[in-house]
């Protein structure tokens, strides 16, 4: 109930439309079942061998009704195709500015191809319930109502097998969904489970091919496929008794109707039942039974689609972890950064503290270094600082002011973080750089990609900066791609700028180049810059060690060298080689 | 999805016909019998219903219920005989094309996927995995809802209007003609408005293809988009491909909402036109011209009128399977087109085989003997044996993906057994391209590959990548066990044998401490596992194969020096006594090979040992010293 209060929330204009819809549709019933009255009276006045005048006038009578019946159906169908496809339209936006108000925190627990399915496919699924909904689920009813009264007006004492059959069928019905939910939810995991299967196998092909394992993939796809068919084909068969349900419940009708309906006209001379009659309550009995048809499916397709409707109202209902300070500040004073007590875990779940007892000061306009091995948490202890994750204790502070104090825009345009997992968008480079700054001018551009050293490479393609880079930078090498993020970062000109391992496909003589940029052209700005290579990190100000979430150490390069156990490791086993190679070399 | 011309969907519709009759070839053709049978025998009733009525009609007034109640009773007797047979034909033919439907779309999976198989490397390349992934998915289950409700419902609907056509023409020519006037209106707004809903539905699903992927990139990007406060422009652009979504969808709908009032409709008033038209030609006495030869009267308008709904409401039920009829076809030749991508091709005959050794002679045998041999069969009947130790050279090999893209220059090289060569160049140098041709995932434009002295072209295609092993940049790994993941490079490798494999390279360590420890089961690729430890396993299932050659083509993603460290150890173990190929992504590895080959543009710019090319300061020191990026 929730659920659908939550899902409707998403129909806003399109109500009136909603609404609207069964209305036209009721009156267009309406008429439909005044129809037939209508030529069955004509027939009876042919029959009697009335004039053509009498006839016309049925027709134009019937011709109104036509031409009412087509305007109410037609504006209905435009009405309910708008209403059903608008709420869609609505939901797939709701989702994604939800999406889009989502932090880290909300993002880590969706993935991307779950988000997708429920933004298309279940969507879909939603938008034909509902459009079932407006239009066949008060055409049934009404129908059904209709012709039930019509067939006792009509029918008198004949109606009363009608009481023998709608149950029936009904509890007929109710049987065949009973037995074919189960089957078909648990039919559709398996199902899944195969097209993911293929996926597997189309992504992983060339180790398919390469262990020659052709005819192992081919038989094991065919196992997995003859089960799913099994299930299916078992589920469907069931349903596919519908048919013949309906087929039966009609010909007892029928059946009853001829005998006993002939032997009532025939002992009360026709007083008690009509031939008239006799036709109507078949046409009835049709009508009730199709309509009860329509209702079950109905019933089975807005099931069906509450699994989609659960899915999308988890996306809509998922509220951001970090919020926006209701008196928030917009300036960021410098480029100075306070750790007080800091511990971090990603969940509440999380049994181990990502981080724990941190305690750093970083001065504006300070170079940091930090290095250690996966998993000692770098990346975690800066995604504090922009406020990307909140601390789960202690106080994270920028110029001085604790993080969630400020309006989150302004702290995000004031740290630029360059992700590990940097990401270009499909597009020019352009395109691509404005992300740091969308109202920065050629000449900002360049400078920015001149820091970046990215414009050697840039000013190299036939196309330059308006040279479109693919999905997800497909076209570029990893360095290129590095090194343009870092050019879309600067052009923030923020007072803090993070890099995460953002060189590390980036050769040696030009990280340094870039390092020296930074210090001559962005002195003010505080750098830290997190790497795999003890290189990329020898001339900061200061180094920060981290192991296993704290600090081990923080200090110049000699320092840590002389005193810290774990920079030393790491220092040794990448100047090994290098050793190495000076003594084979000898 | 395109529509294609009417030509070719007649020959698409034939085509799908004849390959489930192929499928099914007794019961597809039963359940069409059945389904006729069904038409047929559902609308004789309607004739003894008639009968009964008219002794109705004589006897209401007499009150004698005896005096009828022979003649009725029996007639609802043969009624009952043919509803029961209507049931048991209706039932037989719902159960069966449950049976076909689900039948056939797995036959087609199976197919597809069979077929898939068999396609050279360069299909999966050049194609979107998405696109190929919805031939399984939507071109599917286009062909359901084609197969078990179009086809039976057009069916159905088309027998009922023939049989109905044939009385009406047997009745009264020009009330038929009225009735057809109407039908003709009828098929035209079909065709129109029919026409712009699954021109509509064709939109939309592009459409929402586009959306689709918009939504992707978004989705990956979003921690970018959030560090970068873009979140309204992504917003805003988002709106813009959800609008026009919106647009198709509901234009789409509409059309398809609106198709059967109009139908219903045109079908009332056709109604009153075959009324009004019968009372003309009853009260103007105009000669009736019919087969029956039966003369105008009130007992033909009548049934006519009742015909006529008939009619209509046939033409109806098949306008509303006119989406999915041009949908399913749309899918149908998607589905044959992939049936009918050509196979890789194998024109090998040398082949690989288990030899033992007898006086320096090798004799082929069946059992396993741990040493492998190629046969050799020779135009003039005689066969020679080649023992098989890992030798491969290349002379001269050019090689180009499209035609005048000349990829590879002149390529020469060699490898003696337990060799390791190494190759070295930025991105797009043509070092993956090498190792495609190896294995013959692509075959070379000019020159010459020799394994073992054997040109690889007569060697059959699945011996030769057995006696080459791979180990990829991109660790795919299978939804199983652990074990099951290893076992993949040899099938009948036992338990112990696996658990050796990942002990030499140094996998164990990590897979003993997992939960379920080799029986963990991995999905998503090892979802659960570190870059590292995907690696890891990756490098045990090739080591388990034990092939003579191995390829090994350096994870780019960064990894940490501890973990890299271990990865470098397994690769090392894998390394002992192979002839190796080492894409070199970084350069640790390179340094310990006996040839380094340094690329540029497809060409070898230099070539020797480590300490050779840093002597030399050319192209690789100025890699080595970091000058130059090699990603």
């Amino acid at each position: 109930m929730i659920m659908i209060r939550e899902l409707a929330r998403s129909i806003r204009e399109y109500k009136k439309l909603s609404i609207m819809t069964p209305i036209l549709i009721s009156l267009e019933v309406v008429i439909e079942c005044i129809i037939p009255f209508i030529t069955a009276n004509l027939v009876n006045e042919i029959k009697n061998g009335c004039d053509l005048n009498t006839i016309i006038q049925y027709g134009m009578i019937l011709i109104l009704m036509a031409f009412l019946s087509l305007a109410f159906g037609g504006i209905a169908g435009t009405t309910s195709a708008t209403a059903a496809c608008g709420f869609a339209k609505n939901l797939r936006k709701d989702m994604f500015y939800s999406i889009q108000n989502y932090s880290f925190e909300n993002i880590d627990k969706f993935l991307t191809s779950s988000l997708i399915t429920r933004m298309t496919t279940d969507v879909t699924n939603v938008q034909n319930a509902y459009m079932m909904l407006i239009r066949v689920a008060v055409r049934a009813p009404l129908m059904l109502i209709f012709a039930f009264v019509m067939a006792f007006v009509m029918g008198g004492r004949m109606a009363w097998i009608l009481l023998v059959v709608v149950p029936i069928l009904a509890i007929g019905l109710g049987l065949v969904i009973y037995k074919t939910f189960p089957l078909f939810r648990k039919v559709f995991t398996k199902y899944d489970a195969l097209n993911k299967s293929i996926q597997e196998n189309i992504k992983g092909m060339r180790v398919v091919k390469s262990f020659v394992r052709e005819d192992y993939e081919q038989k094991k796809f065919e196992a997995a496929a003859e089960d799913v068919c099994a299930d299916f084909t078992k589920a469907e068969r069931i349903l596919a008794l519908n048919g013949p349900l309906m087929q039966f419940c009609i010909y007892v009708v029928m059946i009853f109707v001829l005998s006993f309906g002939s032997y009532t006209i025939i002992t009360s001379r026709g007083l008690a039942f009509d031939i008239g009659q006799f036709s109507a309550l078949l046409t009835y009995n049709f009508m009730i039974l199709s309509s009860l048809m329509m209702l079950s499916m109905v019933f089975v397709m807005i099931t069906l689609a509450g699994e989609s409707a659960k899915r999308i109202v988890e996306v809509l209902n998922e509220k951001s972890t970090l919020i926006n300070p209701e008196n928030p500040i917009y300036e960021v004073k410098d480029g100075s950064i306070t750790f007080e007590n800091v511990s971090f875990k990603y969940s509440k779940k999380a049994e181990r503290m990502a981080l724990s007892n941190i305690n750093l000061q970083i001065k504006s306009g300070e170079t940091i270094g930090i290095i250690g091995g996966t998993g000692s948490s770098k990346t975690s202890l800066i995604q504090l600082i922009p406020r990307l994750y909140d601390a789960t204790e202690g106080v994270v502070k920028v110029g001085g002011i604790d993080v969630r104090h400020y309006d989150l825009d302004t702290l995000r345009n004031q740290v630029a973080v360059v992700l590990q997992k940097n990401i270009l968008f499909s597009g020019t480079i352009k395109e691509n750089l404005r992300w740091g700054n969308k109202d920065a001018t050629d000449e900002e551009l360049v400078e920015a990609c001149k820091l970046a050293c990215a414009d050697e490479f840039i000013s190299q393609f036939p196309k330059g900066y308006d040279t479109y880079v693919e999905q997800g930078g497909a076209n570029l090498s990893g360095g290129q791609k590095q090194r343009l993020c870092i050019a879309r970062a600067l052009l923030k000109k923020p007072k803090i700028l993070i890099l995460d391992d953002s060189t590390s496909a980036v050769d040696t003589k030009t990280d340094a180049k870039i390092r020296k940029a930074f210090r001559e052209y962005i002195p003010e700005t505080t750098k830290i810059i997190i790497a795999q290579r003890i290189a990329s990190v020898e001339d900061a100000d200061r180094i920060i060690v981290m192991d296993k979430g704290t600090i081990t150490g923080i200090g110049t390069h000699k320092e840590l060298l002389a005193t810290n156990a774990i920079y030393q490791e790491i220092y040794y086993s990448q100047n090994k080689a290098g050793d190495q190679n000076d003594n084979s070399s000898n | 999805m395109t529509i294609h011309p009417t030509k070719n969907r007649k020959s698409i519709i034939l085509r799908l016909f004849k390959t489930i009759v192929e499928f099914y070839p007794i019961m597809f053709p039963a359940v069409i019998l059945f389904i006729i049978f069904n038409a047929i025998i559902g609308s004789i009733p309607a004739v003894f219903m008639q009968n009964i009525i008219e002794l109705i009609e004589q006897n209401w007034q007499t009150g004698d219920w005896d005096a009828v109640s022979g003649k009725i009773l029996s007639l609802v007797g043969i009624l009952v005989v043919f509803y029961v047979l209507s049931l048991a034909s209706g039932y037989a033919y719902n159960q069966m094309m449950a049976i076909i439907t689900q039948g056939t779309l797995k036959k087609f999976r199976v197919k597809m996927f069979n077929r898939m198989q068999t396609l050279p490397i360069k299909y999966v390349d050049t194609n979107n995995h998405g696109d190929i992934m919805s031939y399984y998915t939507n071109d599917i289950d286009t062909l359901r809802q084609l197969i078990s409700q179009s086809f039976p419902q057009l069916l159905v609907s088309s027998i009922t209007v023939i049989s109905v056509f044939s009385i009406m023409i047997y009745y009264c020519l020009w009330l038929t003609l009225v009735v057809v006037i109407g039908v003709i209106i009828m098929l035209f707004v079909t065709k129109k408005v029919g026409g712009g809903s699954a021109k509509y539905f064709i939109k939309q699903q592009k459409a929402l293809g586009h959306l689709e992927g918009f939504v992707e990139e978004m989705m990956n990007g979003q921690k970018v988009i959030k560090v970068f406060c873009h979140e309204n422009e992504s917003k805003a652009d988002f709106d813009k491909i959800n609008d026009s979504l919106f647009n198709d969808a509901r234009a789409a709908n509409r059309y398809a909402n609106i198709l059967g009032p109009i139908l219903n409709n045109i079908g009332n008033i056709l109604y009153v036109f075959v009324a009004i038209s019968g009372g003309i030609l009853l009260i103007s006495n105009v000669p009736n011209v019919s087969i029956s030869g039966i003369t105008m009267g009130i007992s033909i308008v009548v049934p006519f009128l009742n015909m006529t709904k008939q009619f209509v409401g046939n033409i109806n039920q098949v306008s509303h399977q006119i989406n999915a009829v041009v949908m399913g076809i749309a899918g149908a030749q998607r589905i044959f087109d992939l049936m009918d991508e050509e196979p890789e091709q194998d024109n090998g005959y040398v082949t690989l085989v288990n030899v033992r050794e007898e006086n320096g002679q090798l004799i082929e045998c069946k059992e396993r003997t741990g040493i492998w041999a190629w046969k050799h069969p020779h135009s003039d009947g005689s066969v020679t044996y080649t023992k098989l130790t890992g030798d491969v050279r290349l002379f001269n090999v050019d090689f180009e993906y499209e035609p005048g893209e000349t990829i590879l220059h002149d390529v020469s090289l060699y490898a003696k057994p337990g060799q390791k060569v190494a190759f070295v160049g930025a991105t797009g140098a043509g070092k993956t391209t090498i190792t495609n041709l190896l294995n013959r995932f692509y075959d070379i434009a000019d020159g010459k590959i020799r394994y073992d002295g054997i040109n690889i072209n007569k060697i059959k295609k699945s011996d030769l990548r057995r006696a080459i092993g791979m180990v990829l940049q991109d660790t795919n790994l299978f939804t199983g066990t652990v074990m099951d993941n290893i076992r993949y490079g040899k099938l009948d490798a036992t338990d112990e044998e696996c658990i050796a494999a990942a002990k030499l390279v140094g996998a164990d360590d990590f897979i003993t401490r997992l939960p379920n420890g080799y029986h963990t089961m991995l999905t998503e690729n090892g979802a659960n596992l570190s870059q590292g430890q995907r690696q890891l396993i990756s490098i045990a299932r090739a080591a388990v194969a034990d092939p003579p050659v191995m390829i090994l083509d350096e994870a780019t993603s960064s990894i940490d020096t501890r973990t890299e460290a271990i990865v470098q150890r397994g690769m090392d173990a894998l390394m002992k006594d192979r002839t190796v190929f080492v894409i070199a992504h970084r350069l640790s590895t390179v340094k310990n090979s006996d040839v380094i080959i340094v690329l540029d543009h497809g060409r070898i710019i230099e070539r020797g040992n480590h300490e050779e090319l840093i002597a030399k300061k050319g192209q690789y020191y100025q890699l080595y010293t970091g000058a130059f990026e090699l990603e």
